[in-house]
């Protein structure tokens, strides 16, 4: 009898517990919602404010007001313009990292492969893009190629050096089962070394989404008629600041959709807890 | 030191050699003058000198000693994960690198060693993909009846990081179970363990061992692990590692964790401690 006297006591109190757990959590959601939106609108304010109180003139900086009626204005234009960039982008993704994924593979296969040529890969990747692009356009003309090598080539290095990370950094227990089982080295590889070296080839791959962006529009700097790279170029010559915003607008945008892609890709395929955190 | 196969009404698990058979007295595993020797770049490390031992069929031998006596190095010699410096390894009358072909040995690893992207179930599927064996031999239990063997029945989808380390553990030795291994070699498995959980998996790996029949080689370095399991104890001591001596453990077969307090397993206990501080 006490007991369920008791238990109808606790109750109302567990209830209410539970009930305020619920609201201090809903709170802490529109918390993490609503606190950003707020601080990219008071950025987008004050920005307005300068321009309009300091009357900065229109082909030093556009009022926010500008850059928008320009985002919709000349819609057709800029879209124009990603389609290049975006190709580029992401023909120079796919062609670093599979790169990388492969070379990754044979240097784990064969350490002397990866011992004679790693230097040779730090040394090329120590030249900054902007010196590597004027040489590629020499090699490979003025059309999207030379933006695609760009491209990729500042994807294969991140994923390179983290593929090798991965595939090599296999517990040594798992190691030594997978040898008692008298797996073959291909075994080893399939169901041992790739899956290990998945949550370092996702953080490498969204390191190379935006990069791989910055690579074709740095390749359209140094000789392109079209393309998100051309674009920013001729704004500037025109003083057309208003069109320039708009288009790094526009860059940055698909670079933050490449980037979401492959974090929701991540999260597709890594399903498991990952031991370091990554 | 064979006991009896009636001292046990343990129930044969179908797959595994049913343990009156394999109680015979010959020897599962036996060593003759093992040395292994390690060069490293400022010095050789002998692991292991001069060690010999056998191990009968169906028998639970636990190799006791100090860090560093190469009690694990002993269990990778047979499991032909090192290749001993000089000496010979038998294991079940053949190399230890044929036994490990045959899938002859299951190992369990001190960290569980469970592949962190596969499910319990698939994690103990493992050996059925790699290495040749592809096929279960016949009437030999399925994972899932492992799965229930270790007492994780429900358990199958769930990912390691969702298991307690106990658990985890039961899934490697399910894992290391699967195919029906004449020969279990457990390195510190429960070591990492809190006492009460490993408590109960050392009750539950004597019913297991009972059940199954496989000759069982466990390194610890607890004198009450040792001496609760094995129905041998070898003695080990460190620099350069070597065995000490191999005590006889005459205990009843069917144990609970209550005959820890029980006088004979005091004395002996006290025996172990006694040899562990000589070999200092």
């Amino acid at each position: 009898m006490s007991t369920i006297a008791e238990t109808a006591d606790l109750l109302p109190d567990v209830s209410a517990a539970e009930a305020e757990f619920a609201r201090r959590k809903s709170r802490e959601t529109w918390r993490r919602r609503l606190l950003p939106a707020a601080g990219i609108l008071g950025a987008l304010a004050l920005w307005g404010a300068a321009v309009w109180i300091f009357k900065v003139p229109p082909f030093v900086a556009p009022s926010p007001v500008a850059v928008f009626a320009t985002l919709t204005a000349k819609f057709g234009l800029l879209m124009e313009n990603l389609l290049p960039t975006a190709i580029e982008a992401i023909c120079g993704f796919l062609l670093g990292n599979v790169t990388a994924i492969v070379i990754a593979t044979t240097f784990v296969h064969k350490k002397v492969l990866e011992e004679a040529f790693f230097p040779l890969v730090v040394i090329i990747n120590t030249i900054p893009v902007v010196a590597k692009a004027p040489i590629l356009v020499l090699l490979l003309g003025n059309g999207m190629e030379p933006k695609i090598a760009i491209a990729a080539l500042i994807c294969f290095f991140p994923t390179l050096v983290n593929m090798v990370r991965g595939l090599e950094s296999v517990n040594p227990q798992a190691m030594e089962l997978m040898r008692v089982l008298s797996a073959s080295k291909t075994e080893v590889f399939l169901k041992l070394r790739l899956y290990n070296s998945l949550p370092y080839l996702f953080s490498a791959l969204k390191i190379s989404a935006s990069t791989s962006v910055i690579g074709a529009i740095v390749g359209e700097w140094i000789g392109s008629t079209t393309g998100i790279g051309a674009l920013i170029i001729q704004a500037t010559y025109a003083f057309d600041s208003a069109l320039l915003y708009a288009t790094v607008i526009v860059g940055s945008c698909f670079s933050m959709l490449f980037f979401l892609t492959i974090t929701l890709a991540e999260r597709l395929v890594v399903r498991w807890q990952a031991p370091t955190g990554h | 030191m064979t006991a009896p196969s009636t001292a046990t009404s343990a129930l044969p698990v179908a797959g595994f050699p049913p343990a009156a058979v394999t109680a015979a007295g010959e020897p599962a595993v036996s060593c003759r003058n093992v040395t292994v020797r390690f060069v490293t770049d400022r010095r050789t490390v002998t692991a292991l000198e001069n060690v010999s031992f056998s191990v009968e069929k169906g028998g639970f031998l636990s190799l006791l000693g100090p860090s560093g006596c190469g009690k694990s190095t002993l269990l990778r010699v047979v499991a032909d994960l090192v290749s001993p410096t000089h000496g010979q390894v038998n294991v079940l009358g053949m190399t230890p690198q044929d036994a490990r072909l045959k899938r002859s040995l299951g190992f369990v690893f001190q960290d569980a060693a469970l592949l962190p992207w596969r499910t319990a179930l698939q994690n103990v599927e493992l050996p059925l993909e790699v290495g040749g064996a592809k096929k279960l031999p016949s009437g030999a239990p399925t994972p899932r009846e492992l799965m229930k063997l270790v007492g994780l029945e429900g358990w199958e989808g769930s990912f390691p990081h969702e298991l307690s380390g106990g658990m985890r553990q039961r899934v490697s030795i399910a894992r290391a179970l699967l195919g029906g291994p004449r020969i279990l070699l457990m390195d510190e498995p429960f070591g990492a363990l809190d006492e009460i959980t490993r408590d109960r998996l050392n009750e539950e790996l004597r019913r297991i061992w009972q059940e199954t029949g496989t000759t069982i080689m466990f390194v610890t370095h607890s004198v009450y692990e040792a001496l609760f399991l094995g129905e041998q104890v070898l003695v080990l001591a460190a620099n350069p590692g070597r065995v000490t001596e191999l005590v006889d453990v005459d205990l009843p077969r069917d144990r609970t964790l209550k005959i820890r307090e029980t006088a004979p397993f005091v004395s002996i206990a006290a025996e172990l401690r006694e040899l562990l501080g000589r070999g200092v």
